[in-house]
C-alpha cells in the first residue's frame, strides 16, 4: 500500500501541528470524495483508505465516516482486507445499532465458515470489542465452537480466550451449562496450546462455581504429572529453555489452588508425586546458564510451593518446600530472595512447617540488616513477625528494635505496631514488655500510634505485679534530657496512677516526680498537657504534701487563663476540686483506675486494617477469631470513663484514655489513619436495615461525621430531615451531597441549604413500588483529603403503608383471594434477636401495618394488614409471622396484590427479627 | 522582572537561552518545552504558569520567544518588550527564522545583554542600538575616546533615541497610516462588533535635531479650534473629525504637551519607527459588505451563494481581496462558479478560497458553490463558522486624515518647506467576518 506509506511519511515529515492538520484535512477530503456513493471501489483501495482513516484516528482525530466501508471489507475473501476491516471495527466500534447488526452478521458468517483464519479473526474481534452486545450475540455460539470435534486447534485456542474475555465482562450472559464437562475435557486435548488457553478459562470459571468444575482436578493432576515426568525433549514446541511447558504447569498448579486437596487417594498420590518431582528438579543442576531457564523453573517451583501451602496437609512436602526456600534466601538474585521470604511468610503460619521456618531465623535477621532493597527488607520483617513464637520472641523483638533505628521511614510505623504486638503476645514477664515498649517509644516515638501507648497503660493497670516496675522505669526514662511526647504521656499517666509506689525512694520523692513531669509540660501539645493536668490532680490525692505546689501551678495565668478551652477548664476545675473537696471526696473521685476489660488488642486490629485482609498471615487472622470479633470494642468502653465524674466536658474521662478506635476521634494528630475509614469505598448499608421499622435515629457515624435522620410519611408522600454533624474541630470544606435514585420510582427533591447549615430536607414521593433504596452520596474535604461516602437512604416500600384494621373473617377471606403463587412470598429464617413478644409487636407496628389481634387461631402468631400507597396504585398487603420458640426460627409469609411487593417486604423483614 | 529569555525552534529545541537572574534554573527551559510547546492540547494563553514560574511567550512563524520570571511582573511590559525584541531582530537581520537566528546568535546575545540589564528593559531603539552594536565585527582601530564618550552621553542622555550631527542632502519624511479593520457581522447585515486599530509609522531622514509637529483630524482638537472661532468652518470640520478611543505614542513624543494642548510634538529618531498607535470604534467606513446565502438541499447537498459589495469611492481600487468560505467537515466534492477572480476548494483548510486581484469602489461581485456532502454517522450539526475576508484599500477606514506635519530646525538652515514629505494610507482587514 504505497499510498498509505506516502501519507504516513508525509505526516511524519510535517514541521508543525498546523501542517499536520492541513495534511490530514486534505487526506480526509480525498477519502470522502473516494467514498462518495457513485463510485465503486475495489477491495484494495478500500483497504488502503480504511487504513488511512485508522491511522488518522490513532493520531487523535475524530473519524465519523468510513464505518460502512470497513464493514464491507469484512465480507471480502482476502485475508488482508478482512483483517483491516476487523482491525478498524475493533478500534472504532460504537454502539450504532444498524452497523452492529451488520458487523454481527459478518462475524457470524465468518464463524460458520470452514476457514480457520477467518474464524480466528472473528473471534479476535469479539474478544477485542468484548462489549455486552457482543456477548449477547455470541455467548451461545462460542462454546459450541470450542468443544466441536472438527474445530482446528488454533481456533479452539482463540475461542477459549474469547470466551474468557466475554465471561469477564458479562458473566451473566456466558452460561456454560451442558458444555461444562466438555470444556473440562479440553484439559485432555492433544494440543498443548489448546490446553493452555482452556485452562485460563477453566480457572476463571471454577473460581465462580467450583462445584461444577470439580472434575477438572483429576484431569489437571494427570496432565501435570505427564508434563512433569516428561523429558525436556518430549514437548518439542512447548519446551522453553529445557523446561517442559512452564506456563501450562503454572496454570495447572494455580487451578489446583482453587480446590481443596483431592479426596481420591490415587489422584492425591499422583499429585504428591508431581510436587515431589518438582521439588527434586529444583535440586538438579541447571541445564542452562540462561536466566530464562532458571526463571521458568522457579516459576513452577513457587507455584508448586504455594499449592503445598494451600493444601497445608503434607508435613513432608511443607518441610521440603521450606528447605528449598531456605536455599533461595541466600541466592544471588534479589527477586528470588524476595519471593522466598514472601512464601516463607505463609509457610510460617502452617503448624507443620513453623519449626522448619524457624531454623532460618539467622538468615532472615541478616537479610533485614544487610538487604539493599527496601521491599525485600519489608518482607524480611514480615517473615520475622510470622515466625515469632514464645521461644524466640525476645530475640526477634530485640532484632526488630535494633533494626527500627535505621529502618526505612515507609515501614517504620508498621514495624512499631509489629514490635508492640509481638511484645504483648509473647510476653512472659511484664517487666520485659514494659521495657520493650518504652524502648520502642524512645527509638521511634514519632511512629508510635496512640493505640500502642493506650495498650501499655491498659496492661500496666490490669497487672498489679508490674505497676511498681513500670513506675520506676518510666521515671528513669523521663529523666533523659529529650524524650518523646508519647513517653511523656505514658509517664504522666503511670506516675499519676502509681507514683506512690516509688515515692519511698528519696531520689523519686513526690516533688521530684512532679518537677520532672512539669519540666516537660511546656514542650508538649495540648492533649498531652491536658493529660498532665489530670496527672497533677491525681498527685494531689496521692501526695497531699505536693498540694500547694500544684495549686500554684494550676493557678498560674498560663493555666487558668489558657487560650485553649480544654486546658483552661481542667485547670479551673481541678483547682476548685483540690481546694473545696475534702480528702475523702478527693480520694473517692481520684481513685485508682479500675482494671480495663480484657479484649482483643486494638493494635492488632489496626495492623489488620492497615495491611488489608490479604496481607495478614493466616495465623494472625485466626488469632483474631479466637479472641472474638469485637474489633470495634463493642459497648464496653464506658467502664473507665466513670472514674472522674466532675469534669463535664465531652472528653470527660481522665486523661482522655479510652481503648479502641473511638478515642482517636479526639486526637486530630491521627488524621491520616482516620481517613482510611472513609476510603473503604462502596455503599455503606449497615445502618440501612435498622430503619426498616423505625423512622428516626442515627444513620451513620464515624470519627468525622454523624448523620442523623428524622422522617415522616403520609400516604405516598414523605419528608426526610438529614442532620449532618461534624465531630471534628476542623471545618469540612466543599461539603456536597447528592441523592440518586435507582430507577425512577421515587421523586426526591433535596433542598440543600448552603453554608453553615447542617440540616437537609428531602421530599419523597412514591410513584410505584420499588426495591432499590435511593443512594446518598456525600463528598467533602477534611484536612486536604477528599472524603467520599455513599449511603443507602432508609426509604423502603413499607414506609408508605397505611394500616388497615379488619376482623378475623375479613382477613382470611382476603388472604384466600391473594392465592396466586407469585403473590405470596415466604421465608423461614433463624432468629437474630431474642424472641420477645413485646419487641416483636413494636417492630411490626413500626413497619407501618396494622397489627391485628385475635385474628390468628394460634395466639403466638402475628398477623398484620396494610395498604401501600404509591402514586400509580395501591397495593394491599397481608402478613403473617409464625415464631417457633423451640427452634428459634420464624416463618414469615407475605401476600400482596403485587408480586414484587411481597418479595421485597419479605426480604426486608427477614433481617429484622 | 524578567528572569530569563529563551528562543526555541518549532521542535522545542533551544536556540538562545539567556538567564538574567539566579531564581531561574536550567529546568525552566525544559518546563516550557514540555508544558507549552509539546503540550497535548494546544496552549492558547500567552502566559503560562508552571510551578510558580511565569512564562510569557510570543510566536513568530515557527519560532517561540519566551520570557520567564518568578516575580509578579507587569505582563504588558513583558509583552511590549518581547515585541520590541522581535522588531530589533528584524531590523538587524530581517525575517525571524531558525536559520537567521542560528547565523546571528552572537549578535542576539550581544543585543540581549544590551536591551535587558538584570532583567530590566533598557534602550531598545534600533537606531540607537545600531550605533554601537554592529554586524561588521570589530573595526580596524578602536573607537576614539570622543566617540566612546559620545555614545555614553547619548545612551544616558535625555534624547536617547537620536544622536547628534546627522546630515542629509535631501531632507525627506515618509508617513504611513496603517490601519486594520475588524468586523463581525450577522447574516442579516447587522454589525455586531467593529473596530479599527491603526498605527502611524514614520521614516525620517532629517538633518540635525529637528522638532516636528504632527496634526490630524482628532475630534477634540478640531472642536477646540472650532470653538476658538478660527477660520475653519465648524460644520465641515465636525463632520470630518474622528473620535479616537485610545492611543499610545513613541517615547519621543512629549506627553506633557499632548496632555495640555493635545498637540503631538517630538524630536524624531532617525530611520523607521512607529510614532503612535490608536484605536477607534465609531463611524467606521466598512470597505466591504459580504452577503451570504446558504441553503441545505437534503442531507447530501449544500448550496452557497456569497455576494461582496465594495463600499468606497469608485476611483479607489481595493487589492488582494480574498474571501474564505468554510465548508462542512464531511464535504466530498465542490463545484464553484464565480464571475470575477479565481475560486478554489482547499481541502486542507476545509474552505473555499476566492481571490480577486483588484476591485474598484461601489461594485459588486458574486460566487456560487455547490457542496456535496458525505452522509455520516454522528448527528452533530455543522457549526457554520463565519465567512472571513482579507483585503487592502488605499484609505483609512477610521477616517483619520493627516492635517499637517511641520518640521522646525532652528540651528540648521532648512525650513519646513524644504522637507519633502510623503503620506500614504493603507487600510487592511484584521478579522473581518460575516456569519452565515
Amino acid at each position: 500500500m504505497r499510498g498509505l506509506a506516502v501519507f504516513i511519511s508525509d505526516i511524519r515529515n510535517c514541521k508543525s501541528k498546523e501542517a499536520e492538520i492541513k495534511r490530514i484535512n486534505k487526506e480526509l477530503a480525498n477519502i470522502r470524495s473516494k467514498f462518495k456513493g457513485d463510485k465503486a471501489l475495489d477491495g484494495y483501495s478500500k483497504k488502503k483508505y480504511v487504513c488511512k482513516l485508522l491511522f488518522i484516528f490513532l493520531l487523535g482525530h475524530d473519524i465519523d465516516f468510513g464505518h460502512m466501508e470497513a464493514v464491507n471489507l469484512l465480507s471480502s475473501n482476502k485475508y488482508t482486507e478482512k483483517q483491516i476491516g476487523y482491525l478498524f471495527i475493533s478500534v472504532l466500534v460504537n454502539s450504532n445499532s444498524e452497523l452492529i447488526r451488520l458487523i454481527n452478521n459478518a462475524i457470524k458468517n465468518d464463524l460458520s465458515s470452514r476457514n480457520p483464519t477467518f474464524m480466528c479473526l472473528a473471534l479476535h474481534c469479539i474478544a477485542n470489542v468484548g462489549s455486552r452486545e457482543m456477548a449477547e450475540a455470541f455467548a451461545g455460539e462460542i462454546p459450541r465452537i470450542l468443544v466441536a470435534g472438527d474445530t482446528m486447534d488454533s481456533v479452539k485456542q482463540s475461542a477459549a480466550l474469547c470466551l474468557l474475555r466475554l465471561y469477564k465482562t458479562s458473566p451473566d450472559l456466558v452460561l456454560m451449562g451442558e458444555w461444562t464437562s466438555r470444556v473440562v475435557h479440553l484439559l485432555n486435548d492433544q494440543h498443548m496450546g489448546v490446553v493452555t488457553a482452556a485452562i485460563s478459562l477453566i480457572t476463571c470459571l471454577s473460581q465462580k462455581n467450583p462445584d461444577e468444575f470439580k472434575t477438572c482436578v483429576s484431569l489437571a493432576v494427570s496432565r501435570l504429572s505427564r508434563i512433569v515426568s516428561s523429558a525436556s525433549t518430549d514437548l518439542q514446541d512447548y519446551t522453553y529453555y529445557f523446561v517442559p511447558a512452564p506456563w501450562l504447569s503454572c496454570k495447572l498448579l494455580r487451578l489446583l489452588q482453587c480446590y481443596p486437596p483431592p479426596e481420591d487417594g490415587a489422584v492425591k498420590g499422583r499429585l504428591v508425586e508431581c510436587l515431589e518431582t518438582i521439588l527434586n528438579k529444583a535440586q538438579e543442576p541447571p541445564k542452562s546458564k540462561k536466566v530464562q531457564h532458571s526463571n521458568a523453573k522457579n516459576a513452577i517451583l513457587f507455584e508448586a510451593i504455594s499449592l503445598i501451602i494451600h493444601y497445608d496437609s503434607e508435613p513432608n512436602l511443607l518441610v521440603r518446600a521450606c528447605n528449598q526456600l531456605g536455599q533461595f534466601l541466600q541466592h544471588r538474585e534479589t527477586n528470588l530472595r524476595y519471593l522466598a521470604l514472601e512464601s516463607m511468610c505463609t509457610l510460617a503460619s502452617s503448624e507443620f512447617s513453623h519449626e522448619a521456618v524457624k531454623t532460618h531465623i539467622e538468615t532472615v535477621i541478616n537479610a533485614l540488616k544487610t538487604e539493599r532493597d527496601v521491599s525485600v527488607r519489608q518482607r524480611a520483617a514480615d517473615l520475622l513477625y510470622a515466625m515469632c513464637d514464645r521461644s524466640n520472641a525476645k530475640q526477634i523483638v530485640a532484632e526488630m528494635l535494633s533494626y527500627l533505628e535505621t529502618a526505612d521511614y515507609s515501614i517504620r510505623e508498621e514495624m512499631v505496631l509489629k514490635v508492640a504486638i509481638l511484645a504483648e503476645k509473647y510476653a512472659v514477664d511484664y517487666s520485659w514488655y514494659v521495657d520493650t515498649i518504652l524502648n520502642l517509644i524512645r527509638i521511634a516515638g514519632d511512629y508510635v500510634s496512640e493505640e500502642v501507648w493506650y495498650r501499655v497503660i491498659q496492661i500496666v493497670i490490669n497487672r498489679d505485679d508490674v505497676q511498681g516496675y513500670a513506675a520506676k522505669t518510666v521515671f528513669e526514662a523521663l529523666q533523659a534530657p529529650a524524650c518523646h511526647e508519647n513517653m511523656v504521656k505514658v509517664g504522666g499517666y503511670i506516675l499519676g496512677e502509681f507514683g506512690n509506689l516509688i515515692a519511698g525512694d528519696p531520689r523519686s520523692s513526690p516533688l521530684v516526680q512532679f518537677n520532672l513531669l512539669h519540666s516537660k509540660f511546656h514542650l508538649c501539645s495540648v492533649p498531652t498537657r491536658a493529660l498532665l493536668l489530670s496527672a497533677y490532680i491525681k498527685f494531689i490525692n496521692l501526695f497531699p504534701e505536693t498540694k500547694s505546689t500544684i495549686q500554684e501551678v494550676l493557678r498560674s495565668d498560663s493555666q487558668i487563663r489558657n487560650s485553649d478551652v480544654e486546658l483552661q477548664q481542667r485547670a479551673v476545675e481541678y483547682l476548685k476540686l483540690s481546694s473545696i473537696a475534702s480528702t475523702d471526696v478527693l480520694a473517692t473521685v481520684l481513685e485508682e483506675m479500675p482494671p480495663f476489660p480484657e479484649r482483643e488488642s486494638s493494635i492488632l486490629a489496626k495492623l489488620k486494617k492497615k495491611k488489608g485482609p490479604g496481607a495478614v498471615s493466616v495465623n494472625e487472622l485466626e488469632e483474631g477469631k479466637r479472641e472474638g470479633g469485637e474489633l470495634n470494642g463493642g459497648g464496653e468502653r464506658g467502664g473507665d470513663s466513670s472514674a472522674i465524674a466532675s469534669t463535664p466536658s465531652p472528653s470527660a474521662d481522665l486523661l482522655g484514655l479510652r481503648a479502641g478506635p473511638p478515642v482517636t476521634a479526639a486526637a486530630p494528630s491521627a488524621g491520616s489513619l482516620l481517613v482510611d475509614v472513609f476510603s473503604e469505598a462502596g455503599v455503606n448499608d449497615d445502618g440501612f436495615l435498622r430503619f426498616v421499622c423505625k423512622n428516626n435515629g442515627v444513620l451513620f457515624e464515624n470519627q468525622l461525621l454523624q448523620i442523623g435522620i428524622k422522617s415522616e410519611y403520609r400516604q405516598n408522600l414523605g419528608r426526610m430531615y438529614l442532620f449532618y454533624g461534624n465531630k471534628t474541630s476542623v471545618q469540612f470544606v466543599t461539603f456536597t451531597t447528592t441523592v440518586t435514585c435507582p430507577g425512577d420510582t421515587l421523586v426526591l427533591e433535596p433542598l440543600i441549604e448552603g453554608g453553615a447549615q447542617v440540616q437537609q430536607v428531602i421530599n419523597i414521593e412514591c410513584l410505584t413500588d420499588f426495591s432499590d433504596a435511593p443512594l446518598l452520596n456525600i463528598k467533602f474535604r477534611y484536612g486536604g483529603a477528599l472524603q467520599n461516602l455513599t449511603l443507602k437512604l432508609p426509604v423502603t416500600i413499607n414506609k408508605f403503608f397505611q394500616p388497615t384494621e379488619m376482623a378475623s373473617h375479613d382477613f382470611f377471606q382476603r388472604w384466600k383471594q391473594l392465592s396466586l403463587p407469585q403473590q405470596e412470598a415466604q421465608k423461614i429464617f433463624k432468629a437474630n434477636h431474642a424472641m420477645d413478644t413485646e419487641v416483636l409487636k413494636a417492630k411490626l407496628l413500626g413497619l407501618g401495618m396494622a397489627l391485628l389481634e385475635n385474628v390468628d387461631p394460634n395466639p403466638e402468631n402475628f398477623v398484620c394488614a396494610g395498604v401501600i400507597q404509591t402514586k400509580a396504585q395501591q397495593v394491599g398487603s397481608l402478613l403473617r409471622l409464625e415464631p417457633n420458640a423451640q427452634a428459634q426460627m420464624y416463618r414469615l409469609t407475605v401476600r400482596s396484590s403485587k408480586d414484587t411487593v411481597s418479595k421485597r417486604l419479605c426480604e426486608l423483614l427477614a433481617e429484622q427479627f | 522582572m524578567i528572569g530569563g529569555l529563551f528562543i526555541y525552534n518549532h521542535k522545542g529545541e533551544v536556540l538562545i537561552s539567556r538567564v538574567y537572574r539566579d531564581d531561574i534554573g536550567r529546568n525552566a527551559v525544559d518546563a516550557f518545552r514540555v508544558n507549552v510547546i509539546h503540550a497535548r492540547q494546544q496552549v492558547r494563553s500567552p502566559v503560562t504558569n508552571i510551578a510558580r514560574t511565569s512564562f510569557f511567550h510570543v510566536k513568530r512563524s515557527n519560532i517561540w520567544l519566551a520570557a520567564v520570571t518568578k516575580q509578579n511582573v507587569n505582563a504588558a511590559m513583558v509583552f511590549e518588550f518581547l515585541y520590541k525584541m522581535c522588531d530589533v531582530m528584524t531590523a538587524y537581520f530581517g525575517k525571524i527564522s531558525e536559520e537567521n537566528i542560528k547565523n546571528n546568535f552572537v549578535l542576539i546575545y550581544e543585543l540581549l545583554d544590551e536591551i535587558l540589564d538584570f532583567g530590566y528593559p533598557q534602550n531598545s531603539e534600533t537606531g540607537a542600538l545600531k550605533t554601537f552594536i554592529t554586524q561588521q565585527g570589530i573595526k580596524g582601530q578602536p573607537q576614539t575616546k570622543e566617540e566612546q564618550s559620545q555614545i555614553t552621553s547619548q545612551v544616558t542622555g535625555q534624547i536617547g533615541w537620536r544622536r547628534e550631527g546627522i546630515k542629509y542632502r535631501r531632507n525627506e519624511l515618509f508617513l504611513d497610516v496603517l490601519e486594520s479593520v475588524n468586523l463581525l457581522m450577522s447574516p442579516q447585515g447587522q454589525v455586531l462588533s467593529a473596530h479599527v486599530s491603526g498605527r502611524v509609522v514614520m521614516k525620517s531622514y532629517l538633518s540635525g535635531m529637528p522638532e516636528c509637529k504632527f496634526g490630524m483630524n482628532d475630534k477634540i482638537v478640531i472642536d477646540k479650534q472650532g470653538k476658538g472661532g478660527t477660520t475653519d468652518e465648524p460644520g465641515k470640520s465636525g463632520k470630518q473629525s474622528i473620535a479616537i478611543d485610545d492611543c499610545t505614542f513613541h517615547q519621543c513624543v512629549r506627553l506633557s504637551k499632548f496632555d495640555s494642548e493635545r498637540s503631538i510634538s517630538f524630536i524624531p529618531p532617525d530611520g523607521e519607527y512607529e510614532l503612535m498607535r490608536y484605536r477607534t470604534t465609531k463611524d467606521i467606513i466598512l470597505p466591504f459588505r459580504v452577503i451570504p446565502l446558504v441553503r441545505e438541499v437534503g442531507r447530501t447537498k449544500l448550496e452557497v451563494k456569497v455576494v461582496i459589495k465594495s463600499n468606497f469611492k469608485p476611483s479607489l481600487l481595493a487589492q488582494k481581496i480574498e474571501v474564505r468560505i468554510p465548508t462542512p467537515l464531511n464535504t466530498s466534492g465542490v463545484q464553484v462558479i464565480c464571475m470575477k477572480g479565481k475560486a478554489k476548494y482547499k481541502a486542507s483548510e476545509n474552505a473555499i478560497v476566492w481571490k480577486i486581484k483588484r476591485m474598484a469602489g461601489m461594485k459588486e461581485s458574486q460566487i456560487s458553490a455547490e457542496i456535496e456532502l458525505l452522509p455520516t454517522n454522528d448527528k452533530k450539526k455543522w457549526a457554520r463558522p463565519p465567512i472571513s475576508m482579507n483585503f487592502e484599500v488605499p484609505f483609512a477606514p477610521s477616517g483619520l486624515k493627516v492635517r499637517y506635519l511641520k518640521v522646525f530646525e532652528s540651528k540648521l538652515n532648512y525650513s519646513d518647506h524644504d522637507v519633502i514629505k510623503w503620506v500614504r494610507y493603507i487600510g487592511r482587514s484584521g478579522i473581518y467576518e460575516t456569519r452565515c
